[in-house]
């Protein structure tokens, strides 16, 4: 619900990792990763970060999103396994101490930069 | 103790609708870009998106510290109650425990008018001004607690915007979060809001005088909730009759005297 806000969050970040000498390159993707249990949408996101990238640096880019699973690991009995289902309960033992190891991303990892010369679009 | 001056309310207008595009789903089609990649470069940047806010809670967390006071944030969907529960919770722990309240709402202070009531210094903030956002930030949270006699206050409340998604995503520098939940709600709202009730320390199961009318299944309800966030305790509350505020009171006063002393 708060795509918007999480978009143009995303362009502030973008435009300021871009280096100084861009020159003619142009901004060809965002690398994104979302974890499952991040309360954003990623098609809202996406929609929302088409309209966020208009007249700046980053207008054409692409918003590439990874999606990472849910993955805990079990404090009592070391057991790791994906949630699938909103079940916070070890699998193996039943406990309910759980460290959760991804899943909660909301990350920029990279972006990418292409030179005008070698772009194709089609 | 509490000057009257700390008493502010501000209203604003929805002049921006920034949730418009959350309800289409058409996204426009993009144009397949295809690169040699000798031309093509990396810039590697890792970083989480919301870090400002992170790092903006961390510092309000500081000034909380050293101002020695406990924040708990509150959260539920929208007429769970929360307003109400606060108000009751208020005039249970006043004067004892010096409290103020910042209360976030998209549009209007119907319920910073209701909890100024209780005596407490009370902070409405309307999301308008920062672009009607669905849940509080940090610095709107710092904006609003530098305007409260923090020196004079042992315990800050904050009731955010009544919203079972977003608030749980944004840190504001609170030491505890709990989360509201009535019995007209229906009881799986756990498990379709998982990350609420992940985050959230306690779950307050309000309304429960409501019970004989209606087939509400109390025991699936906390199922759900120990489904997703094992042990979490839970407190089955009525606002209006008070009922089961004992032992929410017991467990509130035990986290506010737990930090402040």
């Amino acid at each position: 619900m708060h795509e918007m806000g999480i978009a143009l969050q995303i362009v502030e970040i973008a435009v300021g990792s871009l280096p100084a000498d861009l020159g003619e390159a142009r901004v060809a993707a965002i690398n994104l990763k979302i974890g499952k249990l991040a309360a954003v949408v990623p098609e809202s996101l996406r929609f929302c970060f088409d309209v966020a990238i208009k007249d700046t640096l980053l207008a054409g880019a692409k918003l590439v999103i990874e999606e990472v699973p849910v993955v805990a690991r079990c404090k009592d009995c070391q057991a790791q396994w994906t949630i699938d289902q909103p079940v916070f309960i070890c699998q193996m033992c039943e406990s309910g101490s759980l460290e959760i190891l991804s899943g909660r991303e909301l990350d920029i990892e990279s972006i990418e930069v292409v030179e005008e010369d070698n772009h194709v679009s089609g | 103790m509490f000057p009257d001056d700390t008493f502010k309310v501000k209203r604003y207008f929805h002049h921006k609708d920034f949730h418009k595009p959350h309800h289409s789903r058409a996204t426009p089609p993009q144009a397949d870009v295809s690169t040699q990649k000798s031309g093509t470069r990396e810039i590697k940047v890792v970083r989480r998106v919301l870090d400002v806010n992170e790092k903006m809670a961390e510092q309000n967390r500081k000034l909380f510290a050293e101002k020695g006071l406990f924040v708990l944030n509150v959260m539920s969907s929208p007429g769970s109650g929360k307003t109400t529960t606060l108000q009751k919770t208020l005039a249970r722990i006043m004067p004892e425990i010096k409290t103020a309240v910042i209360v976030g709402d998209i549009c209007t202070t119907h319920d910073a008018d209701r909890l100024a009531n209780t005596g407490a210094p009370v902070v409405q903030i309307n999301t308008d001004e920062f672009g009607g956002d669905c849940h509080l930030v940090a610095h709107v949270i710092e904006k609003a607690a530098i305007t409260l006699a923090l020196d004079d206050i042992d315990f800050l409340v904050v009731e955010n915007v009544g919203n079972l998604v977003c608030p749980a995503e944004f840190d504001i520098g609170e030491d505890s979060r709990v989360v509201v939940l009535s019995v007209t709600e229906g009881e799986d709202k756990p498990v379709k809001y998982p990350l609420m009730f992940r985050e959230c320390e306690a779950a307050l199961l309000n309304k429960i005088d409501l019970l004989p009318y209606l087939e509400y299944d109390k025991e699936k309800a906390v199922d759900y909730i120990h489904q997703v966030h094992p042990g979490m305790p839970v407190f089955e509350i009525s606002a209006k009759t008070e009922e089961g505020f004992d032992a929410w009171i017991e467990w509130l006063k035990g986290k506010i005297k737990a930090k402040v002393h």
